[in-house]
C-alpha cells in the first residue's frame, strides 16, 4: 500500500474518517476497512469466511451510507468483522462486493469502538479526489 | 475546531440567544443555556451552528433550543430542543438520533454502602455476569419466530409479562414503557433482525451500570417521595438505548427523509437534518417505527433490571422485597414527541424532539405518576463514571420555556481519539480504583473514552437547568461501582 487507507477525523461525541483510493470505489472500500479498524483491530483478524454484500441508493453518498451501515448489520446479525473488501461492480446507485473477515470471537479479537450508524453530517464523496469522509455515531 | 464567530446575545446569566438573522433561512432564534463558565467550551466547536442550523427547519415553534450539556452532534447538536407545529411542521430522525429512546432508569435499595462497600467486588461481578454487555455481546433472550413485533407494541410490558421485573415497574417509567401508536409493521425485517439477538445487553460506548451511595440530599421532602431516604443509601442506575434495531429504523428511515426532502422541496443545511413534513406518510411512518424502538429500548431496560436485582439478591443473600430495588423512574433522552404545550397563549399539540434532552414535566402534569403528583417528574442525570450524577425533577418554569425539557448529562469535551491518545485505560481504571469506585469493563480503551476528563462537570451542567428554572435539583449519587460495556 503506497498511500495511506485512511485517517480519523476528531468530533466531540464520535468519530469520522476520510478514505482515499486510486479510485472511488478503492476509496470506498477503505473507509469500510477504516471503519471495521475503529471497531476492532483488524491485525487479529483472519478471512475465514465471505459474504457478498450490496448497497442500492440514490446517488453516491446515499451509496457511502447504505454500504457501511449493511456491513454494520453483519456485525449485529451475524458478529461478522470483515477486513478485506473486494468490490467487484461499482456505479453511481449501485454496488456490489466480496466482504472477508471472520465472526467475533473474545478470545482472539478486542474490541475498541462501537460504531452505531454511519451518519450523514458531512458526508462528503468526492469523484474527482476519490476521496470519501463520513462521520460515524458511536 | 472551528470557533463560533457568529453573534450571541446574553439574555440572563442562564441564557444565550443567536439571533434569527444570523442566517438566511433561520425561521427562530437559536437559544442555548449555559452560564458564563460552561459557555467557553460551547463556542469552541461547531454545536452553536448546530443549534442555527435547527432553525431552518419548517414548523419550528419558539426557538431551537439547547441545553447546558450541549455538544457537537450529527445534524442536531446533542443536547438539542425543538417543537414543530403538526400543521406545517416536520418531523426529523436526526433529531431523535441513532439510538432511539436512549434513556436512564434509577432504582433505589434498602442497602447502605457500609452494607454493600465490603461485597463490592462480588455484586459488581455478579452485575457484569448477569447483564450482557460490550460490542458484540449476545442476550440471554430467546425470542420465538415474530415475538418481537410483540415487544415493539408492548415495550416494558413484554417484559414484565414475561418474569422480568415487576407491574409496578410499568407506573414509574415515561410514557409507561409502552408508547402507543407502535406498528411493528413499520420496522423493516432488517431492523428485527439486529434487535432479536441483542434484546436484554447493555451494549457499549457510554452505557453502563452504576452501583452509586445517596452523596447529598437538597430537597428532603421530594427526595423522600422518591424513595431516596438518607445519604449513604445505595441507587442503580441503568443507562443504554435500543441497540441495534433502533440504529436501523434511523437508517431506514433517514434515507426515506433524504427522497422526502426533495419531495416536499424542504431546504436544510445538512442532509443530517433531513426531514419530512410530520402529517406526510412518510413522517407518520417514521413516527409510528420509532416508537416501536422505543418500545424496544424499554423492554431491554426492563430486562436488565430484572437481572440487576437478581444480582443483589444473590450477593446480599435477600429476597427481592426486603432488597428494596423499586424502580423510581425511568425517563428517555432521545424521542419525538407529539405533546400537548402552550403557544402565544393557545394549547397547541407539537412534535417535541429532544436529542440528548429530556422530559422534565411539572408537579401536577397528567402524564407523570400519581405518587410524584407533587413533586413532579423525576429527572436523572448521570454524570461521568468518575464522578457524580443528579436527580432532578420538572418544573412550570420548563412548560413556559423549553416545551418540558432540560439537560441528559454531563455532555463531552473531548474528542474519543483525543481522550484515548491522552488517558490509557488502564490509569484510568487505577484513578477510579483510588477514588472507590470498582470498575468492570470489556474493553480499557474504550474505558479510556468515558473518562472524567473527556465530559463537561455535571454539576455546573444541573446548576444551570436550575438557575433557569427548568428543573429543580433534589439529590446527588455518586459511583462506588460501573459496569462498562
Amino acid at each position: 500500500m503506497s498511500r495511506k487507507r485512511f485517517r480519523l477525523i476528531e468530533h466531540t461525541a464520535d468519530i469520522g474518517l476520510v478514505a482515499y483510493g486510486e479510485s472511488l470505489a478503492e476509496a470506498f472500500a477503505n473507509a469500510a476497512y477504516g471503519m471495521f479498524s475503529i471497531i476492532t483491530d483488524l491485525g487479529s483478524v483472519k478471512e475465514k469466511e465471505s459474504r457478498t454484500v450490496e448497497a442500492k441508493a440514490d446517488d453516491r453518498e446515499g451509496l457511502l451510507f447504505e454500504w457501511l451501515n449493511n456491513l454494520l448489520y453483519y456485525l449485529d446479525v451475524e458478529t461478522l468483522l470483515f477486513r478485506r473488501f473486494d468490490i467487484i461492480e461499482f456505479g453511481e446507485k449501485y454496488l456490489k462486493a466480496d466482504c472477508y473477515g471472520e465472526k467475533h470471537d473474545p478470545s482472539r479479537h478486542h474490541l475498541k469502538t462501537g460504531v452505531k450508524s454511519a451518519t450523514y453530517h458531512r458526508l462528503e464523496v468526492d469523484e474527482t479526489e476519490h476521496k470519501v469522509r463520513v462521520i460515524f455515531d458511536i | 475546531m472551528a470557533k463560533w464567530q457568529g453573534p450571541l446575545e446574553k439574555l440572563d446569566g442562564y441564557r444565550w440567544q443567536i439571533p434569527a438573522s444570523y442566517k438566511k433561512g433561520m425561521r427562530v432564534p437559536g437559544l442555548i443555556y449555559a452560564s458564563e463558565d460552561l459557555l467557553p467550551e460551547i463556542l469552541s466547536e461547531e454545536a452553536p451552528e448546530q443549534v442555527a442550523n435547527v432553525a431552518f427547519l419548517p414548523g419550528i415553534v419558539g426557538a431551537s433550543m439547547a441545553m447546558p450539556d450541549i455538544h457537537w452532534g450529527y445534524g442536531f447538536a446533542i443536547g438539542g430542543v425543538a417543537a414543530m407545529r403538526l400543521d406545517d411542521g416536520v418531523v426529523s430522525p436526526g433529531g431523535v438520533g441513532f439510538d432511539i429512546n436512549c434513556g436512564v432508569r434509577l432504582l433505589r435499595t434498602n442497602l447502605t454502602g457500609d452494607e454493600v462497600c465490603p461485597k463490592i467486588d462480588d455484586l459488581m461481578n455478579a452485575l457484569y455476569n448477569n447483564v450482557p454487555s460490550g460490542l458484540g455481546s449476545k442476550g440471554k433472550i430467546r425470542l420465538r419466530s415474530g415475538e418481537i413485533d410483540e415487544v415493539l407494541t408492548k415495550g416494558s410490558r413484554w417484559a414484565v409479562e414475561h418474569g422480568f421485573g415487576r407491574p409496578e415497574d410499568l407506573e414509574t417509567t415515561e410514557e409507561k414503557g409502552e408508547m402507543p401508536g407502535a406498528d411493528p409493521a413499520r420496522v423493516s425485517s432488517r431492523a428485527k433482525d439486529r434487535g432479536v439477538p441483542q434484546l436484554g445487553t447493555l451494549g457499549s460506548g457510554n452505557h453502563f451500570l452504576e452501583v452509586a451511595l445517596v452523596d447529598e440530599i437538597y430537597e428532603p421532602e421530594i427526595a423522600a417521595v422518591l424513595g431516596m431516604d438518607r445519604v449513604g443509601q445505595v441507587m442503580l442506575l441503568v443507562h443504554c438505548g435500543s441497540r441495534g434495531l433502533g440504529h436501523q429504523v434511523a437508517d431506514d428511515y433517514i434515507k426515506e427523509m433524504v427522497r422526502a426532502i426533495n419531495k416536499y422541496h424542504i431546504e436544510v443545511p445538512d442532509r443530517q437534518l433531513a426531514c419530512t413534513p410530520v402529517k406526510s406518510p412518510e413522517g407518520q411512518a417514521y413516527l409510528v417505527a420509532m416508537r416501536c424502538a422505543a418500545n424496544y429500548a424499554w423492554a431491554n431496560r426492563q430486562c436488565i433490571t430484572h437481572w440487576v436485582r437478581e444480582s443483589f439478591c444473590q450477593v446480599f443473600e435477600l429476597s427481592d422485597k426486603d432488597a428494596g430495588l423499586e424502580l423510581v423512574y425511568d425517563v428517555t433522552h432521545n424521542i419525538a414527541k407529539i405533546e400537548e404545550h402552550q403557544v402565544n397563549g393557545k394549547k397547541e399539540k407539537l412534535c417535541v424532539h429532544r436529542k440528548g434532552a429530556t422530559r422534565a414535566f411539572p408537579p401536577g402534569h397528567p402524564e407523570i405518576p400519581k405518587q410524584y403528583a407533587e413533586v413532579g417528574q423525576p429527572i436523572l442525570i448521570p454524570g461521568d463514571m468518575g464522578r457524580v450524577s443528579y436527580v432532578l425533577v420538572g418544573t412550570e418554569e420548563a412548560m413556559r420555556q423549553t416545551f418540558g425539557s432540560t439537560c441528559h448529562g454531563a455532555g463531552r469535551v473531548m474528542s474519543r481519539t483525543a481522550a484515548k491518545k491522552k488517558l490509557r485505560g488502564r490509569d484510568v481504571l487505577d484513578s477510579l480504583a483510588k477514588h472507590g469506585i470498582t470498575v468492570r469493563a470489556g474493553n480499557l480503551a474504550g474505558l479510556a473514552e468515558e473518562a472524567s476528563d473527556a465530559y463537561k462537570d455535571v454539576g455546573k451542567v444541573v446548576e444551570v437547568t436550575q438557575g433557569a428554572g427548568i428543573s429543580r435539583i433534589v439529590a446527588r449519587t455518586r459511583p462506588i461501582g460501573v459496569v462498562k460495556g
